[in-house]
């Protein structure tokens, strides 16, 4: 294939993939020297609290309901999968606050900042169906007074809160691939373009002027 | 744990007193997250480009 183009589909996607996504983009040695603070942590926070919410989710769904209510390392691994998620949310958002003040859809990042809201809103469902799965009290409450509220939206007709098989089902499978593949996306994303530049300070004039955008 | 949380009404907000306390520890995290130094060894200098197109 020297001297030509690659033109079948699996050539062009390679091609596209060494152009696009270089493995040094991919995982660096290196990082810009804005990316020295703290801030930038808290999406790796929360998908390693992703990581731990997964790795007690397949616990729980190996053994069981009669073991995660009943055994005493059940209900261990039970309130580690509640507080990974409860961590999760809390660095998500947080990583939301941090992007959503430097602005970081600039610069054609604006497909990596809606990815981002999406893995928030697919997290939330994925959340609340957990919540409904418990097999428990809380778990029949929340669907009940869940129901009327879903089926305001006219979604009960297919996403039936007090059906438990259905809820599991998406709680365990559906959801869970989304999130992590969507998150997966989200960091090839950032890989792709790099960390967005804070934003300059506008200049200091001297002479009493008002200040100017750098972007202007 | 089997009681009811006390909430907070300001105005037309109401919200929990755990949800409250969450919501101030996160606000303060984040400022520290801002304020507190970070220890860099391996950043590159001002002016490199980190965009890969």
């Amino acid at each position: 294939m020297s001297g030509q183009a690659d033109t079948t589909w699996t050539g062009r996607a390679r091609g596209a993939l060494e152009r696009r996504l270089p493995l040094d983009h991919l995982l660096p040695s290196r990082q810009p020297f804005f990316v020295g603070s703290w801030v930038y942590i808290f999406g790796v926070v929360a998908i390693t609290a992703l990581v731990w919410v997964i790795g007690s989710g397949v616990t729980l769904a190996f053994f069981g309901p009669g073991w995660w209510h009943v055994s005493d390392v059940g209900r261990f691994v039970n309130s580690v999968h509640f507080w990974a998620v409860q961590l999760f949310f809390v660095f998500v958002v947080l990583h939301l606050w941090g992007q959503y003040f430097m602005a970081s859809w600039r610069d054609g990042r604006a497909t990596t900042w809606i990815v981002g809201v999406v893995i928030f809103v697919a997290g939330l469902v994925t959340a609340f169906t957990g919540y409904v799965s418990q097999q428990n009290l809380d778990a029949q409450w929340i669907a009940i007074n869940a129901k009327d509220g879903i089926n305001a939206t006219g979604a009960g007709s297919f996403f039936n809160v007090l059906d438990f098989g259905q809820m599991y089902g998406i709680h365990v499978m559906l959801l869970p691939i989304l999130v992590t593949t969507l998150v997966a996306l989200h960091v090839v994303q950032v890989r792709i373009r790099g960390v967005v530049r804070p934003i300059e300070p506008r200049a200091r004039p001297t002479d009493g002027a008002r200040p100017t955008d750098p972007a202007s | 744990m089997d009681t009811p949380a006390t909430y907070v009404q300001i105005g037309f907000l109401v919200i929990s007193v755990p949800n409250l306390i969450l919501i101030a520890g996160m606000v303060v995290l984040f400022i520290a997250a801002l304020v507190a130094p970070f220890p860099g060894h391996h950043l590159s200098e001002p002016g490199d480009d980190d965009v890969a197109e």
